[in-house]
C-alpha cells in the first residue's frame, strides 16, 4: 500500500499536509512563548513531537482503514485543532498574568484540558474509522439514534439547574469535576436520524400539493415532520435557553429535507417558520430579547454596562478585531483576554486581534475546505443514506461556523455555539472529530474503485455488505 | 526582539496561507482528476502510458474497460469494469445506483463472459433495451452500443 503503487490514494498528500499543519502550530507556540517570556519555551519540541505523533497516528489509521478517503479533511482539522490549542494557551497565560497582578488565585489553565480532549477526540476518530467500515450500517440505527438524541437533549432540561446550568444556559450535565454538553453528541445522533428517516420518507414528502405563485407546495398532511422539528427546537430554546443549538437543529433538518426531496418549497416554508419563531422568541423570551438588543445596539451605554447579558463582550470583541486590523498585533502581543470567554465563544475575536483579518480569512478558508470536501463526498456517494448523512454533517459544520463567526462579527445575534476544532470545549471537540471520521469514511466509499467493493477481499468486509431494507 | 516578533507574525501568516493554498491545490488536482465524457475522445486516441502497459499485460482480457452513463440523471458517471458482475437498479447495494423513476429496484445485470459482457434483465417493469431492442435473454453487449434503462442510457467503452 505504498504511494508509488497507487497514486490515487493520495495519502502522501495527506501526510505532508498534516506535518505542515503541525509545523504551523509549533511556530505559533514558540511565538506565544517568545512574546510572553522573551524566550522560546523549552517545551516547544516536546509539544510539537507530541502533536505530530497524535495526528500521524490518525493519519496511519486513515491509511490503513480508509485508504481512498479525502486527503484534505484530516490535515485541515489537525491544523485548526493545533492553532486552537495555541490560542487557548495564550489566553491562559494572560489570565495567569492578570491574576498575579491582582493578587488573586491563578485560574485553572484550560490548555492542558483541551489537550486531553484532543487526545480523546483523535482516539474516537480512530475508533469510528476502525469500527464503522461501511457508513450504510448506521442506517440500521435510525430510530435508536432518534431515541438517543432525544434522551441526551432532555437530560439537561430535566436535571436540577445546579447540575445543568452554566451562565444561564441549561445545556450541561455536571457532576463534581466532570461536565459535558450532551447537545453536541445529540447533534450527531440527530443527523443520523434525519438522514435515515428522510431516506425512507422522501418519496412521500416530495409529492406535490397545491401550486401557489409558481411554487409547488407540499401537501398539508405531510407537514408533520417539519412541524415536529420546529416544535422541538423551540422547546430547546425555551426550556434550555440554548439559542445556538436550537437554530442548528432546525437548520440541519431543513437542509437534509431539501436535499432528500429536492423541493425548494420546503426551504421557503422552513425559513418562514424560522422567521416567525425568531420574532416570537425575540419578543417573549427574555434572554433571546437581550441577545437581540445587544446585537442591534452594542454601543448603547445602558446595554454596554448591563450587569448580565449586555453587549460588553460583543463590543470588546469588536474592539479587539479593530485593533488587529489586517495583519494583527502578532501572537501574544494583543489583549484578547479583555473579552470575557475569549477561549470559547470569542476565540475568533482573539484570532482577529492577534493574526488580523489575514488570519481570520485563512481560518475561514480552512472551514470552507472541510465543508466543501464534505459536500463533494455527498455528491459522489452512490447510496442515498450516505448522501444525506454527508450533506447533513457538512452543512451542520458550515451552519455552526456561520452562526458562530457571524455572532462574533455582529452579522447575526450572538448564540452560545463553539467554533468547531478551535474553541475550548471537550464535548464539541470530541463530537467534531467523530463528524470528521464519518466524512472520511463516506469519502473513502466514494473514491474507492467499484471493483474493490464488488469483491470483498475479507469476510469481515463481506459482513458489512448486507445492508438491506 | 521586536524585529523577531514582527518576522514571526509574518511567518505564521505566510505559513497559514501556504497551508490553505497547498490544500486547495491538492483538492484541485483531485477535482480535475475525474474526467467527464466530453473530454474523453482525446484520451482515447492517445492512451496514457500506464493504460497501454496494462493492455499489453493482459491482451484482450476484457475489451471494454468502463461503463459510462451517457444520458440521464447520472450522465458523466463511470464505473471501472473488473471481473465481477455489475448490478444496475435503484437498490442502494447496486453497483450503479440509478436515480431513474422508470428503473426498477433490481433492474438489470452486466455479467462478464470471456472477452465480452452480457446484459441480463432481472424482471424489470419497464424493460432493458439494447440498441432499441427490448432484451428477453442475456445478450452480449458490443462496445459503444447503447443500453437504455428508463431514461438512463449507458454504454461500454474501451
Amino acid at each position: 500500500m505504498t504511494a508509488a503503487a497507487a497514486p490515487s490514494h493520495r495519502r502522501g498528500t495527506e501526510l505532508a499536509l498534516v506535518l505542515f499543519g503541525v509545523a504551523i502550530t509549533v511556530v505559533a507556540y514558540a511565538n506565544v512563548g517568545l512574546a510572553h517570556d522573551q524566550s522560546v519555551p523549552t517545551s516547544t519540541l516536546a509539544y510539537g513531537l507530541g502533536l505530530a505523533a497524535l495526528f500521524l497516528a490518525a493519519h496511519f489509521v486513515v491509511r490503513r482503514f480508509a485508504p481512498y478517503a479525502d486527503p484534505v479533511l484530516l490535515p485541515a482539522a489537525a491544523a485548526l485543532n493545533g492553532l486552537g490549542l495555541v490560542l487557548i494557551r495564550r489566553l491562559d497565560l494572560a489570565a495567569a498574568d492578570r491574576a498575579t497582578g491582582n493578587h488573586t488565585t491563578v485560574p485553572h489553565p484550560a490548555a492542558p484540558l483541551q489537550l486531553e480532549w484532543t487526545v480523546i477526540g483523535v482516539a474516537l476518530f480512530v475508533g469510528v474509522l476502525i469500527v464503522i467500515r461501511d457508513h450504510r450500517r448506521l442506517e440500521q440505527y435510525t430510530y435508536t439514534a432518534m431515541v438517543a438524541a432525544l434522551v441526551l437533549l432532555a437530560i439537561p432540561a430535566v436535571l436540577p439547574a445546579s447540575h445543568s446550568a452554566v451562565n444561564g444556559a441549561r445545556i450541561w450535565i455536571r457532576f463534581g469535576g466532570f461536565s459535558f454538553q450532551p447537545g453536541e453528541v445529540a447533534k450527531l445522533a440527530l443527523i443520523v436520524f434525519f438522514a435515515g428517516y428522510l431516506v425512507r420518507k422522501r418519496e412521500l414528502l416530495a409529492l406535490a400539493g397545491r401550486r401557489v405563485a409558481g411554487i409547488d407546495l407540499p401537501r398539508a398532511r405531510d407537514m408533520g415532520p417539519l412541524l415536529v422539528a420546529w416544535g422541538v427546537s423551540l422547546l430547546i430554546l425555551v426550556r434550555e435557553s440554548d439559542l445556538g443549538s436550537s437554530l442548528l437543529f432546525f437548520g440541519i433538518f431543513l437542509v437534509i429535507l431539501y436535499v432528500a426531496t429536492q423541493r425548494a418549497s420546503w426551504l421557503i416554508i422552513g425559513l418562514a417558520m424560522f422567521v416567525v419563531g425568531s420574532l416570537v422568541a425575540g419578543h417573549y423570551i427574555d434572554h433571546v430579547h437581550v441577545r437581540f438588543e445587544a446585537w442591534l445596539h452594542p454601543f448603547d451605554e445602558k446595554i454596554y454596562n448591563a450587569p448580565f447579558g449586555g453587549s460588553y463582550q460583543l463590543a470588546q470583541g469588536l474592539f479587539g478585531m479593530a485593533t488587529g486590523g489586517i495583519f494583527g498585533t502578532g501572537l501574544g502581543q494583543g489583549r484578547p483576554d479583555i473579552v470575557p470567554f475569549a477561549n470559547t465563544d470569542f476565540i475568533m475575536s482573539s484570532v482577529g486581534e492577534e493574526l488580523g483579518l489575514a488570519g481570520v480569512m485563512a481560518i475561514l478558508t480552512l472551514y470552507l475546505l472541510i465543508v466543501a470536501r464534505g459536500l463533494r463526498a455527498a455528491i459522489g456517494t452512490r447510496d442515498a443514506f450516505g448522501k444525506l448523512l454527508a450533506a447533513g454533517l457538512a452543512f451542520g459544520l458550515a451552519l455552526q461556523v456561520f452562526v458562530q463567526v457571524g455572532g462574533v462579527t455582529r452579522l447575526v445575534p450572538l448564540t452560545g455555539l463553539t467554533l468547531p476544532f478551535l474553541s475550548y470545549g471537550g464535548s464539541s471537540l470530541v463530537s467534531n472529530w467523530v463528524v470528521l471520521a464519518l466524512l472520511l469514511r463516506i469519502s473513502d466509499a466514494v473514491r474507492r474503485p467499484t471493483a474493490a467493493t464488488a469483491q470483498p477481499p475479507t469476510p469481515d468486509e463481506a459482513a458489512t455488505m448486507v445492508v438491506r431494507r | 526582539m521586536t524585529a523577531v516578533l514582527f518576522l514571526l507574525r509574518g511567518v505564521i501568516l505566510v505559513m497559514l496561507w501556504g497551508f490553505v493554498i497547498a490544500a486547495v491545490v491538492a483538492v484541485r488536482h483531485d477535482v480535475f482528476g475525474t474526467r467527464r465524457p466530453a473530454s474523453q475522445p482525446a484520451g482515447r486516441s492517445a492512451p496514457s502510458r500506464p493504460q497501454r502497459a496494462a493492455e499489453q499485460k493482459q491482451p484482450k482480457r476484457s475489451v471494454a474497460r468502463r461503463l459510462v452513463v451517457v444520458e440521464g440523471d447520472l450522465a458523466g458517471q463511470t464505473v471501472a469494469l473488473s471481473d465481477s458482475p455489475i448490478t444496475l437498479g435503484r437498490a442502494d447495494d447496486s453497483t450503479l445506483v440509478l436515480t431513474d423513476d422508470y428503473a426498477s429496484t433490481r433492474h438489470a445485470r452486466l455479467v462478464p463472459r470471456g472477452d465480452s459482457w452480457l446484459i441480463e434483465d432481472l424482471g424489470s417493469t419497464n424493460g432493458t433495451y439494447l440498441d432499441r431492442q427490448r432484451i428477453t435473454a442475456p445478450t452480449p453487449v458490443p462496445v459503444g452500443v447503447q443500453i437504455r434503462i428508463g431514461k438512463t442510457v449507458l454504454e461500454l467503452r474501451r
